[in-house]
């Protein structure tokens, strides 16, 4: 082939022009908000729980994590680099005020709020939904609604926010709370365990397929605030649910925690589908703000035969800390992680996930896509651990990484440790760049250098996409684009 | 349609194209032949618009307008096809999505309404059909996995599905089998008509068994030596291109 002079420059100006895309959920929205006083101390940790209405048990155990989380160093084995966070310098409780009064329906609703998710294309009234979909609403501190909730509760399906199933099923939160992620796993989590405010609680009962899907639309809005998400799913013997996430915020200079823990338990026969799509707020181009979206998900496979499979599309925050995990206890139980993660400007991820193979004859497939662009950074770090007991167990993983310029990174860490000799564990992985012929290609045939970016890029990570439920996998398509727009010189 | 005038080229900073002045008009099929490194290539990118071939002196006209002026995807919805010698694969993309985007890209440059998916797959299915190529090329990641002769009948359905004005082809031929040169042949025939035209580039006279072309021209040494009919390129494959490398010298 004919040399290509400017290929590097080329790909300079493409690179340098991605850093300038648009979020299109910058917005904020003006509203009265009841708020807690600046800072993190026990009396904090109280007035959450207060305006929660919670039991004692609940407060203690808030209190107890906090008391562990002083004494807990910050995690310092990612391959991100910001500074120390100043935890007296945040709010961790705002409501809208208009939430105070426990709205019985939308209509008691701020039509504010309702404007808001309408906004981000999550209309909240249940004729405008997509029919299949369930959502819970979280903004800021609270959950603003919860569509389908009758309708659910008639197959036995308990859907609420977890301030709600604190009241309405108490035994089962203190039975499964903290039983998958306690509060002394990380720093972040015990911060969560102390200052969690809303997220969704999810009950399939015994033989339940959930008649629709179901899904949480987390939204930041009030400044210097952290969101402290907190999800519990609870599959029974024989069950099945698909959730979705979804989750925005406005622009801002100043960086903003997000700390969640999401749990899943699954039972015998049963199976979790989780998915996310991740457009926190990435900061602009120069690093100034961005959501640190620092969470802990795990999903423990308890029952014989059950089966999760975390699903993830990460295109926003400044920085990314995230390894959605399967405890594979049960026997013949399955985990699955497909993850895309796209970090462009200054944006670093550090993302991937741990296979804990415990059962015998359990399997678990790992298949994560890294696109990284601009003079972003981004590491998979992936563990698969296999005991002695696990005989039979088997796991493949593949990792690709795509980078777009020349001042971007990617990495691969992978930890294999197996202590059964008849295990079969497989890593392939593999980096390229976007080539030039592609562009060139896709071009000569009328394609804009904008899509035949997009189509590249969506090609390379199809594999994932084609995880993700209809409704979330083109939206998430949508979002590849977009992220990318802006990409010609 | 089209007006090449004294056409210089570099490529990484050594000068290609030496002075191409060619003409071509609707309704002929055109032959450029000649030896490796005489140019041919850089002429079939410079034409497409491809980076990193630069122009440094003359003009091409094309239907009027001033075709260097345009980025390339702008080219190809004004009619411009380049069928690839190395055709590029594109993981993960199935033709189809990649035959759609392109169709309509271009339709929505010449200010048409975008063809809905069912439109599109009576369209393709037609196409398809007429070129007596099989529809699982169409499930298929762009050209993945393809033998070098169901690449280029890629590049013959996408060009039946953008109905060029003007078709070039490069070196379409080379490496082909005699069944995949004959789907080649009748794509480029089936678009034949009053108001296209079609430049084949390429080494042998083999391909002009199938494509009788109007004129031949000789390109050595980034210029073109020589023009005549379709005689010319018998003549060639009798005497080879040593003539014009000689002539170059």
């Amino acid at each position: 082939m004919a040399p290509r002079v400017d290929h590097a420059q080329k790909i300079d100006e493409l690179s340098e022009t991605l850093a300038n895309q648009k979020y299109k959920y910058g917005f904020v929205t003006d509203i009265e908000t009841d708020q807690a006083p600046k800072g993190l101390s026990e009396d904090i940790v109280r007035f959450i729980s207060a305006k929660k209405n919670e039991p004692k048990w609940m407060l203690e155990a808030r209190l107890k994590a906090y008391r562990h989380w002083l004494t807990m160093p910050e995690p310092e084995w990612a391959k991100v680099e910001f500074p120390l966070i100043d935890y007296q310098d945040a709010y961790y409780f705002s409501a809208p005020k208009s939430m105070a009064d426990k709205p019985k329906s939308l209509d008691e609703i701020d039509p504010e709020l309702l404007a808001t998710y309408e906004k981000l294309g999550i209309p909240l009234f249940e004729q405008e939904r997509l029919a299949g979909v369930a959502v819970d609403a979280v903004f800021d501190s609270v959950s603003v609604a919860t569509t389908f909730k009758g309708k659910l509760e008639e197959v036995g399906v308990i859907f609420c926010p977890i301030s709600e199933a604190i009241e309405r099923c108490p035994e089962m939160v203190k039975k499964y709370m903290g039983s998958v992620v306690p509060y002394t796993d990380n720093k972040h989590a015990a911060l969560n365990a102390a200052v969690f405010t809303d997220g969704s609680f999810v009950y399939i009962p015994k033989g339940v397929k959930c008649p629709m899907e179901l899904s949480t639309y987390f939204r930041i809005n009030a400044e210097n605030t952290g969101q402290f998400e907190r999800t519990l799913i609870i599959a029974d013997e024989g069950s099945y649910v698909s959730y979705l996430e979804g989750c925005t915020a406005p622009m801002r200079d100043e960086n903003q925690l997000h700390a969640a823990v999401v749990e899943l338990i699954i039972l015998d026969d049963a199976e979790i589908k989780y998915s996310t799509v991740q457009n926190w707020y990435p900061g602009d181009a120069e690093g100034k703000g961005g959501i640190y979206n620092f969470v802990t998900k795990r999903a423990a496979c308890r029952g014989r035969n059950s089966k999760v499979s975390w699903t993830q599309v990460e295109t926003g925050s400044a920085i990314t800390w995230k390894y959605p995990s399967c405890i594979l206890q049960g026997d013949n139980s399955v985990g699955e992680f497909y993850s895309i993660a796209i970090t462009n400007n200054m944006q670093q991820a550090d993302t991937g996930t741990k296979m804990i193979h415990l059962g015998k004859n359990t399997s678990s497939k790992i298949i994560s896509k890294g696109i990284s662009a601009g003079r972003a950074d981004q590491t998979y770090r992936g563990l698969v651990r296999v005991s002695s007991k696990a005989g039979g167990a088997r796991n493949y993983t593949q990792c690709d990484s795509l980078l777009i310029g020349d001042q971007c990174g990617a990495h691969t860490i992978p930890y294999i440790e197996s202590k059964n000799k008849n295990a079969v564990i497989e890593h392939e992985a593999t980096t390229s760049k976007i080539s030039e012929d592609q562009l060139f290609y896709l071009r000569q045939r009328g394609i804009g250098e904008e899509d035949a970016v997009a189509l590249v890029v969506n090609g390379f990570c199809r594999e994932v996409l084609q995880q993700l439920p209809m409704e979330f996998a083109v939206e998430a398509q949508k979002l590849v684009g977009i992220s990318l727009e802006g990409s010609v010189g | 349609m089209l007006e090449i005038k004294n056409l210089h080229a570099t490529v990484g900073g050594k000068e290609i194209l030496k002075g191409i002045n060619l003409s071509i008009n609707a309704g002929e099929v055109h032959a450029i032949m000649g030896p490796n490194g005489s140019g041919k290539s850089t002429l079939s990118y410079v034409l497409a618009g491809r980076d990193g071939y630069e122009v440094t002196k003359g003009d091409v006209i094309y239907k009027g307008k001033n075709l260097l002026d345009m980025v390339p995807e702008d080219r190809a919805a004004e009619g411009i096809f380049l069928a690839f010698q190395y055709p590029v694969e594109i993981p993960g993309v199935p033709n189809t999505t990649f035959l759609k985007e392109a169709v309509n890209a271009v339709r929505k440059y010449r200010g048409e309404d975008p063809y809905d998916a069912m439109q599109f797959v009576k369209m393709v299915r037609a196409k398809t059909k007429e070129l007596g190529i099989n529809d699982d090329m169409l499930k298929r990641a762009v050209n993945v996995g393809f033998s070098g002769g169901e690449k280029k009948r890629n590049e013959i359905l996408q060009m039946a599905m953008l109905e060029p004005s003007l078709a070039v082809m490069d070196e379409t031929d080379s490496g082909l089998d005699i069944d995949a040169l004959k789907v080649v042949a009748d794509g480029v025939n089936m678009l034949r008509s009053p108001d296209r035209a079609s430049l084949m580039i390429t080494h042998y006279q083999r391909l002009l068994d199938y494509i009788v072309p109007d004129y031949v021209h000789v390109l050595a040494n980034g210029k073109i030596q020589r023009s005549g009919g379709k005689e010319l390129a018998l003549e060639l494959e009798e005497n080879g291109y040593a003539d014009y490398a000689e002539a170059a010298a």
